[in-house]
């Protein structure tokens, strides 16, 4: 019976511990910065104002004063910690910069129509009579000219050496005419010109030049046998950056395309004339085609990658993480083993429990928020703008930068505080839990 | 191996620590576990011996745009050729994008090129009668539960039929089984007959996606590839011909450079561990100078001391490997078989296996080196006066 009960009273130690364990761990993964400076702010008020928190205070000094003495062991905490928070912040860098550089593509009232089924623009064909009977829909805003803003585009694929592996990577090439450049007005020419229509020129983006050799101004390029001159460089912030764009009229013969397009591209009214639009497609039998806003194109091709990387790199932190947390506690058991006459002798003269705990733990935390700080900055420091390429949806390479935000800093900050916490929280216990009697005849 | 319950007894002395600092090693080996066989799937891409006989010919400009189909007979004419194939990329989908694998058009004597890929006769037949005929892998079969004699419908993302209907129906007629266990992934693929395609499409009509060539002597592949682009130089289709391996591995290496990722995440974790167990093992010694002390006056000698904390040392770090690596073998077969089988994971094997524990031994050695010196200098007086 006895024995039972001491069962259910181990059971309920462990589940206590856990939720202990647990409950501080969501709440500072979840918790927004305000509310972690206004617990930061209690405890400080704690600390300077009460007769526990003196303690505290004071207990916890001697173990930062202290820890000169033993430098190797913290030094294992603080680039544990600084390991898992810099590779965490890189590698969600990675997938937010993917993710920012597609999202920031396109607006909610401009529409891109392809053919029904395709998927990205590459995929997707759509004739010459399919594109004028789309951009003379009535939702189609209409310049001064009271021509419709709609741009019929032609995207294709050209293999180019990269600059870094020179080896043949693809590049988006888009032929465009006139009203493409009015339909993207973030796009501006930054050096050189825009292509002459009827000429083999080509306008780099700010990515695309960046990634692939011979694209400097001036420079040709060969497409087919034929030489093509490099005269501008554009840049806009989001996925185009990664294209070269050339006169459509001349690009579609070169790759054997005719008059036919790949994808048109307009502007609506209003956002909302969309549904409008998508309507009026449904009840034209001549037309087989989607329509969608370019921000949502935009954004669902980055869906997938994106996601792939932010959970790599949650795996890969957690599982760091997990190591990060052992080393930790090793350190921390081995401070307090080192400190357990000093502790017993401060419990003996009237010390109590808490500011023992908490004084180890602030230690800890103390210990990873510098890791933490650490493995941000060389995150921050390596990869803020790191530039990188994918292959996109189109088969070609996007170029993107790392996006090292201050969302994810303080995401790395979370983690190491979450870790710190973890790691001192046992030995702390530990600490305060030990008779004071045996702590005092320890040598 | 007589002295090995001394090295027991030492790693036993203070079981937490020790088990911490197996729980981190365990952490990770458990990682270069899962990240080599990211790193392995993508380079197998690329390997395998089968692929070096075989050229790919594709267009110059881009691998995305067609070949006229007039160039087949020529490539068959030239020296050293032994078969050519032809294909086209099909983009279909199966219910839902999510759902993707490679599809693709082949002319019929596409699986003479393959011999790797192996099919029963009557399948083989079956597929030659049926118009409307496809083969799938069988891990691909298996992923959808799908039986010989199923229909399949695909929907078009790039060639819709004369007819206007986006959507193709294929009967399964076979499933194939890829020999080589490294190369699994082939079996993710699905593959219909050209002559059904070629006809239906609304577009592109007589048109290849790429050739592949397959040369009598592999030596000679350069020669042959070479010949291959003279055929159509200065002509408005120039091709590129390539050997399999490295069009593939070109194409792996436009994803990412996967290696410098994985190395430079393994350098951040490998790092953390030497510092980490270094600490540890350091520690270890210091508490025991006395006790080593002793062994020396009861005679050991100063390489057999020495050697007492080196194999201590990678003891510890080879336990802790080897569970993780185990344990990263768990994960992935796991996922593949939960989560999908189009995973880039490479399973668990030999060659991960290999790398790891030379990793873990000389994680080990690095690691006991300090100590193990500190134990080897000490001298007996001071170490049992305690100074």
């Amino acid at each position: 019976m006895s024995q039972r009960r001491s069962l259910w009273r181990q059971f309920g130690t462990a589940l206590s511990t856990l939720v202990v364990l647990l409950a501080p761990i969501a709440l500072l993964l979840v918790a927004s910065w305000w509310l972690l400076c206004a617990l930061l702010l209690l405890l400080a008020l704690w600390l300077a104002g009460t007769r526990a928190g003196h303690q505290t205070w004071s207990v916890a000094q001697v173990g930062l004063l202290t820890i000169p003495q033993r430098l190797g062991s913290s030094l294992v905490v603080v680039v544990g910690i600084a390991g898992v928070v810099a590779v965490l912040v890189a590698v969600l860098a990675m997938g937010a910069g993917f993710e920012a550089t597609l999202k920031q593509t396109g607006t909610d009232d401009t529409v891109i129509v392809m053919r029904a089924g395709a998927q990205s623009e590459l995929n997707s064909v759509l004739d010459h009579d399919t594109a004028i009977l789309v951009s003379q829909l009535p939702q189609v805003v209409r310049n001064a000219d009271s021509q419709p803003m709609a741009s019929p585009e032609l995207v294709l694929v050209a293999s180019l050496p990269k600059k870094a592996t020179g080896m043949d990577a693809n590049v988006e090439l888009r032929g465009v005419g006139e009203p493409a450049w009015d339909l993207r007005p973030k796009l501006r020419i930054t050096s050189g010109r825009k292509f002459k229509p009827g000429l083999r020129e080509l306008v780099a983006g700010k990515g695309a030049q960046a990634q692939f050799a011979g694209m400097e101004l001036g420079s040709t390029i060969k497409l087919n046998g034929q030489s093509w001159t490099v005269v501008g460089a554009f840049e806009s912030d989001d996925a185009y950056d990664s294209e070269v764009w050339g006169d459509a009229d001349i690009v579609g013969p070169v790759y054997r395309r005719g008059s036919s397009t790949t994808s048109v591209t307009v502007r609506l009214h209003a956002a909302a004339d969309l549904d409008a639009f998508k309507a009026a497609i449904a009840s034209d039998p001549r037309l087989k085609v989607d329509a969608k806003s370019t921000r949502a194109y935009y954004s669902e091709q980055s869906a997938g990658l994106s996601r792939f990387i932010r959970i790599l790199g949650i795996t890969v932190g957690s599982i760091m993480a997990i190591g990060a947390v052992f080393g930790a506690l090793n350190t921390m058991y081995a401070a307090v083993a080192t400190r357990t006459r000093e502790i017993a002798t401060l419990r003996a003269i009237g010390f109590r429990g808490v500011p023992v705990v908490l004084s180890v733990l602030l230690e800890t935390m103390l210990l990873a928020l510098l890791g933490g700080v650490i493995g941000a900055g060389l995150a921050w420091s390596i990869f803020n703008h790191y530039t990188a390429s994918t292959l996109g949806s189109n088969f070609s390479q996007v170029v993107f930068s790392f996006e090292v935000s201050p969302a994810l800093l303080w995401t790395g900050l979370k983690w190491a505080l979450a870790i710190g916490f973890v790691g001192g929280l046992f030995p702390a216990l530990r600490a305060a839990r030990m008779p004071v009697t045996a702590g005092l005849r320890e040598l | 191996m007589k002295y090995f319950h001394l090295i027991w007894a030492a790693l036993l002395r203070r079981k937490t620590r020790t088990a911490f600092t197996l729980l981190s090693v365990l952490a990770a080996f458990l990682l270069f576990g899962l990240l080599d066989s990211v790193r392995s799937a993508f380079a197998n891409a690329g390997a395998g011996v089968a692929g070096v006989d075989r050229l790919v010919t594709v267009s110059k400009i881009s691998f995305t745009l067609s070949l006229p189909k007039s160039l087949l007979a020529r490539i068959e004419a030239l020296p050293g050729v032994s078969k050519v194939t032809y294909a086209n990329w099909f983009g279909g989908i199966y219910q839902d994008p999510k759902n993707f694998f490679a599809n693709e058009a082949v002319a019929q004597n596409f699986l003479d090129l393959y011999p790797e890929l192996q099919l029963s006769t009557a399948e083989r037949q079956a597929f030659r009668d049926t118009r409307t005929g496809a083969l799938v892998g069988e891990k691909l079969a298996k992923r959808f539960n799908w039986k010989l004699g199923d229909k399949i419908p695909l929907q078009a993302t790039i060639f819709p039929q004369k007819s206007g209907s986006n959507t193709w129906t294929f009967d399964l007629v076979g499933i194939f089984h890829e020999i080589d266990p490294k190369q699994v992934d082939r079996e993710n693929v699905m593959v219909f007959n050209w002559d059904y395609f070629d006809e239906a499409r609304a577009f592109g009509n007589g048109n290849v996606g790429w050739y592949i060539t397959r040369v009598t002597d592999r030596n000679a592949a350069g020669q042959v590839a070479q010949a291959v682009d003279a055929l159509s130089e200065n002509s408005d289709h120039e091709t590129k011909t390539q050997t399999e391996q490295a069009f593939n591995a070109n194409l792996v290496s436009q994803f990412a450079d996967v290696g410098l990722i994985v190395a430079a995440i393994m350098g951040a974790v490998f790092f953390t561990l030497i510092l980490l167990t270094g600490n540890t093992m350091a520690q270890a010694v210091r508490e025991r100078i006395p006790e080593l002390a002793v062994l020396k006056t009861i005679g050991f000698s100063n390489r057999g001391v020495l050697g007492l904390l080196l194999v201590e040392s990678v003891l510890l770090i080879v336990l802790g490997g080897a569970i993780g690596l185990l344990l990263a073998g768990i994960a992935v077969s796991t996922l593949k078989a939960n989560v999908g089988a189009s995973l880039p994971l490479s399973p668990v094997g030999g060659e991960i296996w290999l790398r790891g524990l030379g990793l873990m031994v000389l994680i080990g050695l690095i690691v006991g080196a300090l100590p193990a010196r500190r134990g080897m200098r000490l001298r007996i007086v001071d170490a049992l006066a305690g100074r």
